[in-house]
């Protein structure tokens, strides 16, 4: 028998269990790989030159305010507020945290610019009263036009550059064991893709639109719970710690919460819904993306929290 | 920094000392006790351990930290915070494997500096230089003559989770 | 004044009166000191006062670090003996006491009504007049032998003195017959000296240390565990008997995992293996002893193999330590402990203790018992004291022939039941810094005593259980915040140390110094303090051993000339203090008095079926009942654990952080829950607490509630005959399964 026990180790939010994040880091994560994926999805429809205003290329417009948003949370989450700014007087090559900093720096005026690139033909009519109150909008939308495929582009690296970092930033964790793992960048990627998909079915008007939407969740959901399939499975013939922090979901504390949230109401059950959808059975439109979009919010609280539950210290 | 285990009561001085000399707020500490049993009645082994910040040759805590306020002062390789730079983000918290910081009420992180204040005035750290049975010295391991440079020669020793990788400093003579 | 004030909210009208008396913590005086070796931090002030430490009994001194003036740390003096420059971890955490909010802060006296129920605060004056007037009646009515003091600690010099000057020898203190009292006077009774404080035990340079439920390393007098960590870096032997795995257990070469209330029958096993084998001294004996032969007369029978059933421990395993012993002599020290009233038999099992010693020739040895001197520094002449009619002696004239201090607890229960000594009534006490209702066993008893009173003054620092049963609280400023009297005390070299305050006492607080003068000149007592005040007493003293308060002030700690050899010379004629000025492996003085000459061994109670022994002991973190509350110290360990072996926990279904309440055997129930740590360091047939805990004063308001306190479960006392030490480990106890986790308090 082993017995560890510690004196005096009561620092708050670090003991007994680490406890440094609450709902702003899930939040923003989630915020940040929806925006992502809404960044990919626009630009990628944008490349293939897809006119009759598709959904995906509107919702870019929305890709800058969830990215602050989400910012906002982590704001929020900041315990010295007052040096925020000092996220930009460095730049840490070896701090995921710093790469995105400045990568959602970049991302913002790329997705603006591509957002005026695209307005003219997505918002034919309001963009043209604006470009008539604000004349600015219209050299913008003239200066991002012909530059429409390099802004797309840059996009879709950006976008994937900020999805796989909404993952590399715990992962590159070693501490945490249950995060350290290299499944975790694809596997949020994905999650923020399919939660953009979502959005997009939730928001189009149009059938056709959304079935393909469905299509692609599909796809991803099924890619996701194959990822997280093989994330448990390289964790469990990984080292002692990594094996441990397998344990959490493996009758450990956390297994109702992944085996029920995250992969039943999360995963499956969306991806049944899409599958029986697609099959031609009628249900309310909004209940399958909405559980796409909840599971993926889901699987980023669940994350963050087992991920501090782990560590490589017994007490 | 060594610590002899044999010799260690986990009478936790080094914890009071520390939080009288850096004023460490009440509720907040930056060293602990680990107390270790191990075997069953009658054949037991019980091994006490002072813990602190490992001030790592290869921080994680470092490493994450966003802003540079995780720094390693170069002269002494300890691994300290700049409260000027640090924005409570906390990525260094969940970078440590040895949950050695913690943030203090003032919103920035703080840890063991290894009483960087003292030891450049040639003093020992408070925590070393308050324990009664002597069994934690201080050193440069560089130097091949430094008490600690011997101590880790002639001894057995070990360091606490040498497979995160950290390169820890703190050694535990065995 | 305020009617019908419950006795909960007793200080609640000390801690209002405190927002109105509140003076900022201002820095004493300036005086860095000469050997200062401390940084000047970014132009911070710091300041240096010399103190020893009033945390514990030990009194190591060190250095009051004071920054801008604010209290800062506590740091060893390198030159003192008690503290080699580091202090221990109550005594780093002395400045809590200084801080914590809840101290007392102004005066109290009791209203009218019963005992425990109302106070109002009071000025000093009131108090004053208040104490003198019932003394006063209480001479005239009993005479001054009526009166009784408690003690603990150094502050209490004066009160001493004030006590023998209004004509009473009554002094006692629960530190003798609830604590050494059975050690001492087994030395005295064999060797002629006590082992004293702090022990004359050369650890320092022993070859093999036997500690018996010693748990130096969880008892933390700071000397004896510097120089256990020595003897374990020279690897020097270490034997630890204790029916837990003590922190020193884990050091040892060998635990010896005894069956609790069975170690006599151990000690005469290890005697008659070396009194068999011929191991002990024999040139030593002849010269020194008397009664070898009586000795092995009385223990033939008592072979390895008869203990074996008793203690548990293997007949090889009791021959191959007494061996390592015999090899090592007469560096071998065989530790006789501190706290020793343990079974009722203690001073027989201290004998055989002595014993053991004598026949490995370790008393006046290098790496056994040194001969320690002490600084002879006098006093200012006063008169001589009054020559009292009666002293605690005659409360019981025909018990505890060999007592050598006044026994608190006889002095207790003669209060509580007048009719023991009906010519000599005790009708006050005077407490000071001792917490009786903590340290004497059985409250109730005490408590009792305490509604016969006709005055009961407490001098405390803070609100602690006894402060709620007195006429008179008169709040002390802690030792941070005054003088007291030098510390001359035994030790390798003669060595006194200063305390001086480093702060101004905080509310309205005072030093016992103060008060004594203050009511001294009020009974008409001045005479027996021929000095103006502490700076002038001190002065005088210290000018008559060559050195001045300003001197001390600047190295807190001197070492005077005139130290005595350590140890025997060879051949060396030494008188012992005994009647045959031998050492008395066979004990005359014992044996005349109708005891045993050489120890018997007779067993203990056992616990009943689903009963469990319960002992205790210390905690590192505190001291008694006295720093539960300290806000440092709190952190460090705020209530106290019950441990509990493995196999009996799953007995029980107790899981480790489980609360139960402890049930005795008389069925008293424990008023607070204690934690369980499941544990294997301890023997499935007993469990174990720190004392201190569960404290029933609201207005130690982090202590309150928080653990058992083992003082209010006690069962089946035994009162050793030979010199009335209170025996505390007979008592048994089950769980009772406590349903909230920590029920509402
Ligand atoms: N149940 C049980 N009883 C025991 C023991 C046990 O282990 N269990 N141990 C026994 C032993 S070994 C001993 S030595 C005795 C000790 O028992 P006591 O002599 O009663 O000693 P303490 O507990 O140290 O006394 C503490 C009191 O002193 C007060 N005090 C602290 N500092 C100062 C000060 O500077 N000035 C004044 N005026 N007061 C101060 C504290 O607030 C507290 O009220 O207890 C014995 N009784
Ligand atoms: N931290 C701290 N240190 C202190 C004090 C303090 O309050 N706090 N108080 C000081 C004072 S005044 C005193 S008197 C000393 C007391 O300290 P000591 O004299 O060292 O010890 P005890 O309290 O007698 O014994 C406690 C040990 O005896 C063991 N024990 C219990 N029953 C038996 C038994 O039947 N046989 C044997 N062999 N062992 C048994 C217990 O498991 C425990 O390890 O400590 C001093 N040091
Ligand atoms: S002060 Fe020394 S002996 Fe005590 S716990 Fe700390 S390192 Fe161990
Ligand atoms: S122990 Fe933790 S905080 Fe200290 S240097 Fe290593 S990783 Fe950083
Ligand atoms: S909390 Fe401060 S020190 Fe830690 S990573 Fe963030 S900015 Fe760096
Ligand atoms: S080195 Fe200094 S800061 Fe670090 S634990 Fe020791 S006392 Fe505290
Ligand atoms: S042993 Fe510790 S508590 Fe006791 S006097 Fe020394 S420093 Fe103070
Ligand atoms: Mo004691």
């Amino acid at each position: 028998m082993e017995e560890l026990i510690t004196t005096q180790k009561l620092n708050p939010h670090i003991d007994p269990v680490l406890h440094i994040w609450g709902w702003e880091v899930p939040v923003y994560l989630f915020l940040g790989g929806l925006a992502a994926g809404l960044l990919l999805l626009g630009a990628i429809s944008v490349l293939r030159g897809e006119d009759g205003r598709p959904t995906a290329q509107r919702l870019l417009a929305a890709v800058t305010p969830l990215l602050a948003l989400g910012m906002g949370a982590l704001f929020l989450d900041l315990e010295h507020k007052v040096n925020v700014f000092r996220f930009y007087t460095a730049f840490v090559v070896t701090a995921p945290m710093s790469w995105g900093s400045w990568i959602l720096l970049v991302a913002v005026p790329v997705n603006l610019l591509l957002v005026a690139a695209t307005a003219r033909s997505v918002w034919p009519g309001s963009m043209a009263g604006l470009e008539q109150r604000v004349p600015a909008l219209g050299r913008l939308a003239s200066f991002s036009e012909p530059r429409t495929r390099v802004l797309a582009w840059s996009s879709v690296v950006l976008a994937v550059a900020v999805g796989i970092y909404t993952g590399i930033l715990l992962s590159a964790y070693g501490a945490r064991p249950f995060w350290n793992t290299a499944i975790l960048g694809p596997i949020f990627l994905v999650s923020g893709v399919s939660a953009a998909a979502g959005a997009i079915q939730l928001v189009s008007r149009s059938q056709g639109e959304r079935r393909w939407f469905e299509r692609l969740d599909v796809g991803l959901l099924v890619v996701e719970i194959v990822l997280i399939g093989l994330m448990l499975v390289t964790m469990l013939s990984g080292p002692l710690q990594t094996r441990q922090a397998a344990t959490l979901v493996l009758g450990g504390p956390l297994t109702v919460a992944f085996w029920v949230l995250v992969l039943a109401i999360g995963l499956l059950l969306p991806l049944a819904l899409e599958t029986w959808q697609l099959r031609g059975a009628r249900l309310p439109a909004f209940l399958a993306p909405l559980l796409v979009i909840a599971g993926s919010l889901i699987f980023r609280f669940f994350i963050v929290e087992a991920g501090q539950m782990t560590g490589w210290i017994a007490y | 920094m060594v610590i002899d285990t044999k010799l260690c009561i986990g009478c936790a001085d080094c914890v009071v000392a520390c939080k009288t000399e850096n004023e460490v707020p009440e509720g907040y500490c930056r060293d602990w006790i680990a107390e270790a049993t191990s075997g069953t009645f009658p054949d037991l082994s019980l091994e006490y351990r002072s813990e602190r910040c490992n001030h790592c040759d290869s921080p994680p805590c470092v490493h994450a930290c966003p802003t540079g306020a995780s720094f390693v002062d170069e002269e002494s390789n300890v691994t300290l915070v700049d409260p000027d730079l640090c924005t409570g983000c906390k990525s260094c918290i969940a970078a440590c494997p040895y949950d050695a910081r913690f943030v203090l009420p003032e919103g920035y992180v703080s840890k063991c500096t290894f009483c960087i204040h003292r030891v450049r005035e040639g003093l020992d750290p408070a925590c070393v230089s308050a324990c009664p049975t002597r069994c934690m010295h201080f050193g440069d391991l560089n130097d091949p003559q430094s008490d600690v440079s011997r101590l880790l020669r002639t001894r057995s020793w070990k360091v606490i989770a040498p497979a995160a990788g950290t390169e820890p400093n703190v050694y535990y003579l065995t | 004044m305020k009617p019908h004030v419950s006795r909960r909210q007793f200080l609640r009208i000390g801690a209002l009166g405190a927002g109105t008396l509140a003076v900022a913590p201002t820095l004493f005086r300036h005086r860095p000191s000469a050997a200062s070796t401390f940084p000047v931090q970014n132009g911070d002030t710091v300041t240096l006062t010399p103190t020893y430490c009033e945390i514990c009994f030990w009194q190591c001194a060190g250095w009051v670090h004071a920054k801008n003036g604010r209290p800062w740390k506590i740091i060893g003096n390198e030159d003192d003996l008690h503290s080699r420059g580091r202090m221990c971890t109550r005594g780093t955490a002395g400045m809590g006491a200084y801080t914590d909010p809840d101290r007392l802060r102004t005066p109290l006296i009791r209203e009218e009504g019963p005992r425990g129920q109302r106070f109002r605060e009071a000025t000093w004056d009131e108090a004053f007049d208040f104490i003198a007037a019932r003394l006063e009646s209480v001479r005239e009515q009993y005479g001054p032998e009526s009166l009784a003091m408690f003690s603990h600690g150094n502050g209490a010099t004066h009160f001493k003195t004030l006590t023998k000057a209004f004509g009473s020898q009554n002094i006692t203190a629960p530190s003798y017959a609830q604590c050494r009292g059975p050690r001492d006077d087994a030395f005295l009774l064999t060797f002629g000296e006590a082992v004293g404080s702090p022990e004359r035990t050369d650890i320092e340079n022993t070859r093999c240390l036997v500690l018996i439920g010693s748990h130096i390393g969880e008892n933390l007098h700071n000397g004896q565990v510097q120089e256990m960590s020595s003897a374990i870096e020279r690897d020097a032997r270490i034997i630890v008997v204790d029916p837990r795995f003590s922190v020193a257990a884990s050091k040892a070469d060998r635990w010896l995992a005894i069956k609790p209330s069975t170690d006599l029958a151990l000690l005469l096993a290890w005697i008659h293996v070396i009194v068999e084998e011929e191991l002990y001294d024999a040139e030593y004996l002849a010269q020194y002893a008397t009664g070898l032969d009586e000795l092995k007369e009385a223990v033939r029978s008592n072979t390895p193999e008869w203990a074996y059933p008793i203690t548990t421990i293997e007949p090889d395993v009791i021959r191959e330590t007494a061996r390592m012993m015999a090899r090592n002599a007469p560096a071998t020290l065989v530790h006789p402990g501190r706290h020793t009233t343990w079974y009722g038999d203690d001073t027989q099992r201290m004998r055989a203790v002595a014993i053991l010693n004598a026949l490995l020739g370790s008393w006046g040895r290098k790496g056994g018992f040194f001969y320690p001197s002490t600084a002879s520094v006098p006093s200012p002449e006063h008169p001589p004291f009054p020559v009292p009619r009666w002293t605690w002696r005659d409360l019981a004239p025909n018990d505890y022939p060999f007592a050598s201090s006044a026994i608190a607890s006889l002095v207790r229960d003669a209060t509580a039941d007048p009719s023991m000594a009906p010519d000599h009534p005790v009708k006050a006490w005077l407490v000071y810094g001792s917490n009786l209702v903590y340290s004497l066993p059985d409250p109730d008893r005490t408590i009792e005593a305490i509604q016969n009173l006709d005055l009961l003054v407490a001098v405390d620092i803070q609100p602690s259980e006894i402060c709620g049963w007195a006429d008179v609280v008169l709040p002390e400023c802690t030792y941070l915040e005054r003088y007291d009297d030098l510390r001359i005390l035994p030790g390798r070299e003669p060595q006194i140390a200063l305390r001086a305050p480093a702060f101004e006492p905080l509310y309205d607080t005072k030093p016992a110094a103060w008060m004594v003068r203050q009511l001294a000149a009020r009974m008409g007592l001045d005479d027996f303090f021929p000095w103006d005040d502490m700076e002038d007493f001190l002065e005088r003293r210290l000018r008559a051993v060559g050195s001045s308060l300003d001197e001390m002030m600047r190295i807190g700690v001197k070492t005077l000339p005139g130290a005595s050899p350590l140890y025997i010379q060879p051949g060396e004629d030494v008188r012992f203090n005994t009647p045959s000025g031998r050492i008395e492996l066979h004990s005359q003085q014992l044996a005349a008095s109708g005891f045993d000459g050489v120890p018997r061994f007779t067993p203990h109670p056992e616990p009943p079926p689903g009963y469990y022994r319960l002992i205790q002991g210390r905690a590192p973190a505190h001291t008694f009942a006295r720093t539960t509350n300290n806000p440092l110290l709190n952190e460090l360990m705020s209530e106290n654990d019950l441990w509990v072996n493995t196999a009996t926990a799953e007995d029980w279904g107790l899981e480790n952080g489980r609360y139960v309440h402890l049930r005795n055997q008389d069925d008293r129930v424990s008023r607070f829950p204690i934690r369980v740590r499941v544990t294997e360091r301890i023997r499935p047939d007993c469990v174990y607490m720190a004392h201190g805990f569960g404290h029933t004063e609201k207005l130690l308001t982090k202590a309150f509630g928080r653990g058992v306190d083992d003082n209010e479960i006690l069962a089946d006392v035994k009162v050793d005959p030979v010199m009335g030490g209170t025996a505390r480990r007979n008592t048994f106890v089950t769980f009772e399964l406590a349903t909230a986790e920590v029920e509402a308090i």
